[in-house]
């Protein structure tokens, strides 16, 4: 510590410029942080507040589109039903629309079709929950950000179909970046079928339905999956079927890897540069007899300072900005837990690329401390 | 004469090897008492630092025993080496070398940093010693070569060693600070009982020094008589 403070406030303004790049890492770190969380958020909020255990889609539906290209008889859901394990089964529909209220507001829904006796049924926050009138929906409270609120009637482009919006739910209920609506089965199957007002319905639209929710602990998938010909996947997993979750998350987390490599890099060639410079002191302290293990000792405090200091203030004004974009409609949310992990692996790589760095100068020969001829 | 506090029996040193080996120490013998100082002059390239290095532990001589207080440094590990320098040898060097972050006083706290030592001097009044007290709280930057000299001297025998190793300590200073910082090391050196090895170009202080051995081609002249 003896020498390590007194280097660090002798050579301050470097010590603060290689500070504030680490900062500006921390910084761009919690966005990224709040910026994952929030399109998690975005994309299967409205999954993660559902009660279903797992989701039973067509038989080998690709994996990444599932909520998409599903289609299956929803006598299904009367196997699923019978399964071991199963509390509940009921079916549900999923389906993205384009939207235009009575006041011209364009907005795009994820249309969740339910039967209002299911355990799927919304608990809706304000105004009126599903009564059983066929162009009744509810939406996602997130709604409200692109104006619509209940007492509207949207319009289905893709349909014509007019939807009355009678009940607003608690939370944010998103998926694929857009607003739930929850809405009867039948409704969905219509809009789903295409059917237009007046047009002859076939029977077998008002079969099919995405997929068999579940409900039950001790499910085993694979039984039901066989005995009712479906591909099953867990909630969580299904998160990857939601449309760009899978290519989102990925690239987010890629750009955190990346983050880490540079900040370690950064204090790596830093921490080298420093050293270099310090050469003839470091010759001269050990020709006196210091050990490399002080030496390098000696550095690893400095850089554990360094990134702490840096650390902690680029995490503060993080927060701060992520509070204010917080406020804003953007997909962001800022949780303790990532941005604690994610500190922690910004300090620790920048301290292995500290220490890297200096293990390999220390080693130089105390020998050249002796005589200005060498 | 008292036991020699460092002793060096036929010490050989070769740089290199095959055709392109240089000799720079050739058979030196040199024994250097508590309280002793002793010059080494030559030309360039004698073996006069080499000399230094081989008495420091710095490097292993290609043949020769080298003896500190009684230890035998042949066969010594490399920690037991750093010891022995951190504990027993100070070193002084041409251009003072001093750590440019730390001020005067912290200069001569460092050393103690690196170990435990068995009777540190105390550096406040070692500075006041070396008559530096009024610049404690100056950098490197701040200060004049002489005393910038004064201040490695100091720092070299803040740990009480008992062999002090000093090249060209006056070559980036003037006739009078010349002749003021070998005083000062002379003075130091009888008072504490160090044995001191001075290497120097500079023939105007040699009368501060017990014995002057001229080096040449690595080869260790009979002390001329002062
Ligand atoms: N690391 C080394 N590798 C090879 N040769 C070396 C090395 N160090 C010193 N030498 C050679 O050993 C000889 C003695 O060098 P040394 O530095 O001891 O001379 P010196 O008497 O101190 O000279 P000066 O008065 O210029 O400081 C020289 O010929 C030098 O070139
Ligand atoms: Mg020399």
């Amino acid at each position: 510590m003896f020498l390590a403070l007194r280097e660090i406030a002798f050579a301050r303004g470097r010590f603060a410029l290689m500070g504030s790049v680490v900062a500006l890492i921390a910084i761009l770190m919690v966005l990224l942080s709040g910026l994952s969380v929030g399109l998690v958020n975005d994309g299967v909020s409205g999954l993660q507040r559902m009660s279903a255990t797992s989701f039973a889609f067509q038989k080998d539906v690709s994996k990444d589109a599932a909520f998409s290209r599903s289609l299956i008889d929803r006598e299904a859901v009367d196997v699923w039903a019978r399964q071991d394990g199963v509390e509940e089964a009921a079916p549900f529909g999923n389906a993205l629309v384009n939207g235009k209220t009575d006041h011209d507001v364009a907005i795009d829904l994820a249309l969740f079709g339910i039967e209002l006796d299911s355990f799927l049924a919304p608990r809706v926050a304000e105004g009126a929950g599903l009564s059983g009138a066929p162009d009744e929906v509810v939406l996602s409270a997130t709604a409200a950000e692109e104006g619509v609120k209940v007492g509207d009637v949207i319009t289905v482009e893709q349909t014509g179909a007019q939807l009355r919006v009678v009940g607003v739910l608690a939370d944010q209920h998103t998926f694929g970046h857009v607003d739930v609506g929850y809405l009867p089965l039948r409704t969905w199957q219509e809009i789903r079928a295409g059917v237009r007002e007046g047009d002859q319905v076939p029977d077998r639209v008002y079969r099919e339905i995405t997929a068999v929710a579940v409900l039950g602990e001790d499910v085993d998938l694979a039984a039901g999956d066989k005995a009712a010909g479906t591909t099953s996947m867990t909630t969580k997993q299904s998160y990857g079927a939601s449309p760009g979750y899978t290519a989102e998350t990925s690239t987010l987390q890629l750009i955190q890897v990346f983050l880490y490599a540079i900040s370690a890099l950064v204090v790596g060639a830093f921490f080298t540069v420093l050293t270099i410079q310090r050469r003839p002191e470091i010759s001269v302290m050990r020709a006196m007899g210091a050990k490399t293990a002080y030496l390098v000792r000696d550095s690893i405090v400095q850089s554990l300072i360094l990134l702490a200091l840096a650390a902690a203030v680029g995490v503060g004004i993080g927060l701060a900005l992520g509070a204010v974009i917080g406020s804003t409609p953007m997909p962001f949310a800022l949780e303790a837990g990532p941005i604690a992990v994610a500190t922690a692996f910004l300090v620790a790589l920048g301290l292995v690329g500290a220490t890297v760095a200096v293990v390999r100068i220390v080693r130089v020969d105390p020998l050249t401390a002796l005589g200005g001829n060498r | 004469m008292t036991e020699p506090a460092l002793v060096l029996e036929e010490v050989s040193l070769v740089h290199g090897d095959g055709d392109e080996s240089i000799t720079a120490l050739d058979h030196v013998d040199l024994a250097v008492a508590p309280g002793e100082v002793v010059a080494i002059v030559g030309p360039s390239g004698a073996g006069k630092s080499s000399l230094l290095a081989v008495a420091g532990a710095l490097i292993a001589p290609t043949s020769g025993a080298v003896t500190l207080g009684g230890t035998a440094l042949a066969g010594l590990n490399r920690a037991r080496l750093t010891e022995l320098r951190r504990t027993r040898i100070g070193f002084v060097f041409q251009t003072s070398n001093l750590i440019p972050a730390l001020t005067a006083i912290d200069q001569l706290r460092l050393p103690l940093t690196f170990g435990k030592a068995e009777a540190p001097r105390d550096p406040q009044e070692l500075l006041e010693a070396v008559g530096m007290a009024h610049k404690a709280k100056r950098r490197p930057d701040q200060l004049s070569g002489g005393e910038r000299q004064r201040i490695g001297i100091a720092r070299a025998l803040v740990t009480r060693p008992s062999v002090l190793l000093v090249d060209e300590p006056t070559a980036a200073l003037d006739r009078q600070r010349s002749q003021d910082v070998v005083a000062l090391l002379a003075r130091e050196t009888r008072a504490h009982g160090v044995a001191t090895i001075m290497v120097t170009h500079d023939h105007d202080v040699l009368h501060h020094c017990d014995r002057v051995h001229e080096m040449i081609d690595g080869k260790l002249g009979v002390p001329a008589p002062r």
